[in-house]
């Protein structure tokens, strides 16, 4: 699904170079639920910015879904980003002048769904994060809690192959961090991919498997049980 | 997408609300001053008959001194106008399709109805022709026949607003007017008529209203007591001592038109004229090198520069003004799209493109435009307005037509396009991932 290999970030100033990435790889197999953890600034966001093609990379290669998604021009990696990525931010990231309806109808605006299926699309989802009465509210009217399911329901309203999760329970009390954490776990039981950034050993143990990044490289992997390796992570010699 | 992205617009448009209102403050003034500006601009130089515009030439024939130009800034110049037998020479070519000879003057009109006072009012003597050769529409009546333009007969055509001044409005066609101590037969009323510029006779004001009455021009040669009350040039030390010498005389005085439909005719005619001339010089006159002229109504309003430099300046500083103004939108934009730059990762995130943001913005950007082009039409009626309570020759200039607020609409939408183009480029170089983590 994700397969990263030797991949490098550096971020230049006039003045300093800094390495975000080196010689990084992982392997993430389709439907797999894994957690990304590491200390500030050890490349954790950068590792996921690059995951969901926000952000370009240096060297190496990284397939998604099978295709080389390394050399594409904005509007293809606009296009792949919308399709197959869903993105849950820490801080919700949610348009405040948008109601709960719209905001969910931001990405599928840009798929180019027609109206009837994207109505389908974004009350199906709001059901699931159990938000479908609150649909015409605007984010300043929702908890915390309720910011971040509109979240995950705007991502998951174009029916994503992969959730890239960055701190998503981070604003959150620890009752909605783990009603969340359960949404998330509950989404990945019905087959999504889900890649989570967190401080939190917690919630890492909840994931099926998790990588410790530091300066830039996996330092620690934890296998997998059974049935499948599904991390292939090489730190450099 | 459009009409989502106007939804956009109109939400980021509320949210600012200050912001907004400056932006569109900023467009909406440079529109008033440049449609201002503009608009006295265009009617000054506007086509008053494009239909015929290139097939009504303006006769110049250079009759003047030999020791001089007529004008010694343009010495390639002839005199506007002609000498009464000049004028009177050329009326008998047949070669034209119509031509008309004609001059300004006035006659006092007495009603027969005493509650209507004596009244001065200004008249065109012309030739039968000038009527279609302008396009002249009637309400009642018509023209004189070509006949009276050989045989003078006391006959009148009124304006339809002299009409209704004499006549209230009714059809007065075949009813007699007193024109001084004259009786006068009126043979036709017009409707209403009032090129812009007044072009068959820019000598006497390009933009003073159309003569109250028309009369023949076979009636010059008994007018001895009304001559012309416009422009008279005269070069010559001569001794008029009466009208028939003034007739006579080297002054100029008469506008002259032919209606020439195709280019062969135009060359057959030049050939007319320069034979003519050729002829008087023989006789002693046209002491100058030959230097007729045949300038076509399109290109005449330039030669006559009827648009003076001191309106083109106006019109340069006025877009001057405005580009002030796109400037200062650039700048409120930067700040509007920096305060954006969170939004616009966050839809870069979920999937738009660089054209897709630019896109987006261009619509809230061209709807700035527009609000901006609405409210500079409202502040170019306000300054059209203070043009007009000047009651200057610019005055019947001063207003709006379809032609501009639709060119006000679209400046204002380039400006603000122009103004956005810099800051959306800006905006949508925003890296998708650079504000996600603050926001």
């Amino acid at each position: 699904m994700l397969k990263m290999q030797h991949v490098s970030k550096i971020y230049r100033t006039d003045l300093v170079e800094t390495h975000a990435l080196r010689d990084f790889g992982v392997h993430v197999r389709e439907g797999e639920f894994i957690a990304v953890t590491g200390p500030s600034g050890s490349g954790k966001t950068t590792f996921l910015n690059i995951a969901g093609l926000l952000e370009t990379f240096d060297g190496g290669s990284y397939l998604l879904d099978g295709e080389d998604v390394g050399r594409l021009n904005d509007r293809r990696r606009s296009r792949v980003r919308n399709e197959k990525i869903g993105f849950i931010f820490q801080g919700f990231n949610l348009i405040p002048d948008l109601n709960v309806f719209d905001n969910v109808d931001v990405p599928l605006r840009y798929r180019g769904f027609d109206a009837a299926e994207r109505r389908r699309r974004i009350e199906s989802t709001l059901d699931l994060v159990g938000l479908g009465s609150r649909s015409k509210h605007i984010p300043a009217q929702l908890s915390g809690g309720q910011q971040q399911r509109v979240a995950i329901a705007r991502a998951l309203a174009g029916s994503p192959r992969i959730l890239l999760a960055d701190e998503p329970t981070g604003n959150l009390d620890s009752l909605m961090a783990r009603q969340i954490l359960e949404l998330i776990e509950d989404i990945n039981a019905r087959g999504t991919t889900i890649v989570m950034v967190t401080h939190d050993p917690e919630l890492a143990r909840r994931a099926a498997r998790s990588i410790h990044i530091i300066d830039g490289k996996v330092s620690d992997l934890e296998p997998f049980d059974p049935p499948a390796v599904a991390i292939e992570a090489r730190a450099s010699a | 997408m459009f009409r989502y992205y106007l939804r956009l617009a109109l939400l980021s448009l509320k949210r600012n609300p200050i912001l907004s209102t400056l932006m569109v403050a900023a467009i909406g003034i440079g529109i008033g001053v440049c449609m201002t500006a503009l608009t006295v601009y265009y009617l000054m130089s506007a086509d008053p008959i494009p239909a015929k515009s290139s097939q009504l030439f303006a006769v110049q024939l250079d009759s003047w001194d030999p020791n001089q130009p007529v004008s010694e800034a343009r010495p390639e110049q002839a005199p506007w106008q002609l000498t009464y037998r000049d004028a009177m020479a050329l009326r008998e070519s047949d070669i034209a399709t119509h031509e008309t000879a004609m001059y300004y003057s006035a006659r006092i009109v007495v009603s027969e109805n005493e509650a209507v006072p004596p009244f001065l009012a200004w008249v065109r003597l012309a030739d039968a022709d000038f009527f279609s050769m302008f396009g002249v529409p009637f309400l009642y009546g018509g023209p004189w026949s070509s006949e009276v333009d050989e045989t003078a007969r006391p006959v009148v055509v009124l304006s339809k607003r002299t009409n209704e001044q004499v006549f209230g409005g009714a059809n007065s066609v075949g009813s007699d007017l007193q024109l001084d101590d004259q009786i006068y037969r009126v043979v036709g009323v017009l409707e209403e008529w009032n090129p812009i510029p007044k072009i068959y006779d820019v000598n006497n004001g390009p933009f003073n209203d159309t003569e109250d009455i028309f009369l023949p021009f076979s009636l010059a040669e008994l007018a001895s007591d009304r001559r012309s009350e416009g422009n008279t040039s005269c070069w010559k030390d001569e001794d008029i001592t009466s009208y028939t010498g003034f007739l006579n005389s080297e002054c100029v005085w008469i506008q002259y038109w032919a209606e020439l439909d195709s280019p062969a005719q135009v060359r057959e005619y030049q050939a007319f004229l320069d034979n003519y001339v050729r002829e008087q010089q023989r006789l002693g006159r046209f002491e100058r090198p030959l230097n007729n002229r045949l300038t076509s109504a399109r290109d005449w309003l330039d030669v006559r520069e009827v648009v003076r430099d001191d309106n083109r300046v106006l019109v340069s500083l006025a877009f001057m003004f405005l580009a002030v103004c796109v400037l200062n939108t650039v700048g409120l934009l930067l700040a509007k799209f920096a305060g954006k730059a969170p939004q616009i990762s966050l839809r870069r995130a979920l999937g738009a493109s660089r054209g897709t943001t630019f896109a987006q913005y261009l619509v809230e950007i061209g709807l700035v435009g527009i609000a901006g082009g609405l409210l500079g039409l409202g502040l170019a009626f306000l300054g059209l307005a203070g043009v007009r309570s000047f009651e200057g020759e610019y005055s019947k200039l001063a207003h709006l037509d379809p032609v501009l607020v639709g060119a006000a609409i679209l400046i204002a939408l380039l400006s603000s396009l122009a103004a956005g183009l810099y800051p959306t480029w800006r905006a949508c170089r925003i890296p998708p991932a650079a504000h996600l983590k603050t926001q």
